[in-house]
């Protein structure tokens, strides 16, 4: 029977590892559950971080927070959203499309790696992530990083531990970098581009010093699922710019007409601006409560269009292009085709597939992850092997957090 | 000055000096390899030049697959391996020692290509920092963090050391601006990590290789994320009566969610040092400078000064002085920049490199202060305002041994001071032996242990930079 291990402290989650690893026994370690891509083997007992919740320190002047891991998403955002503070990652938010439930944690963020549109310009969550606290799997509590913007004092084990999806250590506590919302946002859309055309007006724009803080296509096939319906006909371009006001309304002018000879332009306000955009970082067109197989493949900017393109000689697909192109949202219409969509990322010049859903007989016949050279996981083995001797944690798909 | 301890050398390895250089010259192709003794000398130091080791030999590769015959050979006799950019660590990272093979990039200095639809370009590890700039400026872009030896300095040890510079504050440190590498592990094997595509799979090797100074592996190219351009840009001089207002204007800019590009601090000895090198025109009446540099269109600069000045009155500013021209513009930057050197020509100093929180900077420039005093030497300040990044350089006489080691003294207290006060022993110029016995300040033991680990499963011989980073008692058996 799964047992589900609550620890109310760093040394009870101690003594919970050092037991199951005097007992060769499993641990799957969980945040809110809601980005699980694998579930595990039945019968595991579960390492959970519902109890170690709780803000510790919020210090808007220096704009950092440390949290416990099990602190809930929401919970974070409400204290910042106070002081007019946010994670400049937009972690993305996967219940609607892999039908989670649960309650999203902060651990569980920086544990995936979870980063959102404007990961490309102003980095991904394990960019933002300055210290953590853990307990590896000799049940030792250990700590990495601290709580200032710069820090090169020894190896940065706060990277490791950034989307290492509960495979190395049970994460405790986690300090993160924040910054000031943005006075306003907008959107600049152009309207009726095929995907080649929209990779070529988005390097425009980024080519530009406009500041987008957020670049996607969203191809007609999907363009109507976004603002209840409310984007121009056709597909949309769009670049989103944020800042002060009166500089926003100076550097949407200027992406327009750059813009111009590329297709009609159109605009959205802020409140707009921000349901599209949340929309774009939830994966909002596939949350159809489906099973349908979704990658989210990451490539260069410029590839992610001549991918699908490619694909779509051989198999039924839909997608959407985040991140200036580099982030491919890939819905198939039937098999997940792990290998064709794999072989072309590599022909294109590389990058990685991770299938975020599927029927669970498809999920356990796919490699989930991307597979990766064998002297790259045999290091990153070597690696896990000094955070968890024991392999207690690894009974855990590397899918899970 | 010479307290710090290096591994003793390997009598194994020294005895077998000459088979060494044979074996290496078959390796490399002609004039790759120096081994004679006094061409060795200028590889003995870095610019941490208090701590001198000739190394037995510098191999000087053309290639990746040099890099990895080299480091091939030298993991099979466990000889240890110095890698070497152009040698700028301010912290000995790139100091040999007598039984080291010193691997230096510096042949390897071409960029390989520039992707402006991607944003980015790749480089072979010996090429500057500043060369990459340099090489897409004309075209809007640029390379964005900017160490003070931008024009020297390698990608291959900004990567080692996870260089940072004036304008990280709002662009980030290397580690946030680099994409993909090649590097070759300690058994010759080569790598690709990353790459053009935002996110790599699987553990996040980039990250922890950059800063890891050397000991994960040799890095032979990088791949790098270029910016466009501001439209404009334009560093503003504030004066101040104390360091202690200049300190509380800084932590009050950032929390009033205004970030500049960059803010710097210099207090009145490093004012005077500065200007006595650039001239440029920084006010000679005030007890503290910030620099702070704001871009954008020429509205949004006036709009975003605007917010600043008025945090400033607040603090009594004394003197706001904006530059004229973009000729003005170079000169301030210049001044800054050459801080370091500048110092170097009027005395001897060592330069500490803690980062504290912000809300702690005022008091940490005053512990600084006292002391500098107590060990009866002098200290000018000069540093990254804006992420806490402070760079007291403490002046002394070198050809005095007492003065020597009371410097050394008041750096070590110093730098505890910053990790007290919620902070770091480095912020960008990485541990190196300066601050490796430090190390346990700043961690338990249980945290040394995991990194320690982390950096054996990399390099179990412990061969590849190994007198750095991590004390030299309690290391695991190799």
């Amino acid at each position: 029977m799964t047992m589900i291990h609550d620890p109310l402290s760093e040394e009870a989650a101690s003594r919970i590892i050092r037991a199951a690893s005097a007992s060769s026994a499993t641990l799957e370690i969980r945040g809110g559950g809601t980005r699980t891509l694998l579930p595990g083997p039945a019968g595991r007992d579960v390492l959970s971080s519902a109890g170690l919740s709780g803000i510790v320190a919020y210090n808007p002047a220096e704009m950092t927070m440390t949290a416990k891991s099990g602190t809930p998403l929401d919970e974070v955002a409400a204290a910042l959203a106070e002081r007019r503070q946010m994670l400049s990652f937009e972690p993305l938010d996967l219940r609607p499309v892999l039908g989670t439930g649960g309650i999203p944690t902060i651990g569980g963020v920086f544990a995936t790696n979870a980063s959102g549109p404007r990961r490309f310009v102003a980095g991904a969550a394990r960019d933002s992530l300055l210290g953590v606290r853990f307990v590896n799997g000799t049940g030792e509590v250990v700590k990495a990083g601290g709580r200032v913007m710069k820090n090169v004092t020894g190896l940065d084990l706060t990277k490791l531990l950034a989307g290492s999806r509960g495979t190395l250590a049970f994460l405790t506590e986690v300090t993160f970098r924040l910054l000031p919302v943005p006075e306003t946002a907008a959107t600049i859309v152009v309207s009726g581009l095929n995907d080649a055309e929209a990779a070529a007006a988005m390097a425009t724009a980024m080519s530009m010093s406009v500041e987008v803080s957020g670049a996607a296509h969203l191809p007609e096939s999907v363009c109507g699922r976004f603002v209840g319906g409310r984007l121009p006909d056709g597909a949309a371009t769009v670049l989103r710019l944020e800042g002060l006001a009166a500089s926003v309304a100076v550097r949407a002018e200027k992406l327009q007409a750059a813009l111009a000879s590329f297709g009609a332009i159109s605009s959205l306000s802020a409140e707009e601006t921000a349901l599209l955009w949340r929309e774009i970082r939830d994966v909002h067109p596939y949350a159809d409560g489906t099973a349908r197989p979704l990658w989210r493949v990451s490539v260069a900017p410029t590839a992610g269009h001549q991918l699908v393109a490619a694909l779509r000689l051989e198999t039924g697909v839909d997608a959407y292009f985040d991140w200036q192109g580099g982030l491919v949202w890939l819905r198939m219409e039937a098999d997940p085709e792990a290998e064709l969509v794999r072989r072309y990322i590599k022909a294109l010049g590389g990058g990685h597939a991770t299938l975020m859903r599927a029927a669970p007989t498809v999920l356990a016949a796919t490699s989930v992850l991307q597979p990766q050279a064998e002297a790259i996981e045999l290091l990153s083995a070597r690696i896990k092997e000094k955070f968890d001797p024991a392999g207690i944690f690894s009974g855990a798909s590397a899918g899970e957090a | 000055m010479e307290q710090i301890g290096f591994l003793p050398p390997k009598s194994a390895v020294l005895s077998r000096r000459s088979e060494i250089v044979e074996d290496l010259l078959d390796l490399l192709p002609e004039g790759c390899l120096v081994h004679e003794p006094r061409a060795l000398v200028p590889f003995e130091t870095d610019a941490f030049v208090s701590y001198r080791r000739v190394p037995l030999a510098v191999a000087l590769p053309e290639t990746t697959a040099q890099v990895a015959a080299v480091l091939k050979y030298c993991h099979r006799y466990g000889i240890p391996v110095v890698p070497r950019g152009a040698g700028t660590s301010l912290s000995g990272g790139a100091i040999p020692q007598e039984d080291a093979v010193v691997l230096g990039l510096s042949k390897m200095s071409r960029i390989l290509e520039v992707d402006y639809a991607n944003r980015t370009a790749t480089v072979q590890a010996g090429v500057t920092n500043l060369a990459i700039s340099d090489a897409v400026s004309a075209d809007g872009y640029f390379y964005a963090p900017d160490p003070s030896s931008q024009l020297a300095c390698t990608i291959g040890g900004n990567i080692g050391m996870n260089s940072g510079g004036a304008h990280c504050l709002k662009y980030g440190v290397t580690t946030n601006n680099l994409l993909g590498v090649k590097m070759v592990l300690v058994d010759g094997t080569v790598i690709e990590l990353g790459g053009k595509a935002l996110d790599a799979p699987g553990l996040d090797l980039l990250g922890l290789l950059c800063g890891s100074e050397g000991q994960l592996g040799v890095v032979t190219e990088a791949t790098v994320r270029l910016i466009a351009k501001p439209e404009g840009a334009r560093p503003v001089l504030f004066g101040f009566d104390s360091s202690e207002e200049a300190g509380a204007c800084v932590a009050d800019i950032i929390g009033a969610g205004i970030i500049p590009v960059a803010i710097e601090f210099m207090d009145k000895p490093a004012i005077e040092i500065c200007e006595a090198f650039a001239q440029a025109g920084y006010p000679m009446d005030v007890e503290a400078l910030l620099i702070v540099e704001v871009e954008g269109s020429e509205a949004e600069m006036d709009g975003m000064l605007e917010s600043i000045i008025t945090i400033a009155r607040r603090h009594g500013v004394k003197v706001v002085k904006e530059s004229q021209s973009a000729t003005q513009a170079a000169l301030i930057w210049k001044g800054r920049k050459s801080a370091f050197g500048a110092t170097g020509r009027i005395a001897d100093y060592i330069c500490m490199d803690g980062t504290v929180p912000l809300s702690q900077l005022s008091n940490v420039l005053r512990g600084t202060a006292e002391i500098v005093a107590r060990h009866g030497l002098r200290v000018a300040n000069v540093f990254h305002a804006g992420d806490g990044n402070m760079h007291p350089l403490i002046l002394f006489n070198a050809n005095d041994p007492e003065d020597a080691a009371r410097a050394e003294a008041a750096g070590n207290e110093i730098l505890k001071l910053c990790v007290d006060a919620g902070g770091c022993l480095t912020g960008e110029h990485g541990v190196g032996i300066e601050k490796r016995d430090l190390m346990r300040h700043q961690y338990s033991e249980a945290d040394l242990v995991q990194q320690m680990g982390v950096r054996a499963a990399f390099d179990p011989q412990w061969i590849l930079n190994p007198s750095k980073v991590f004390p030299l008692e309690g290391r695991p058996a190799a």
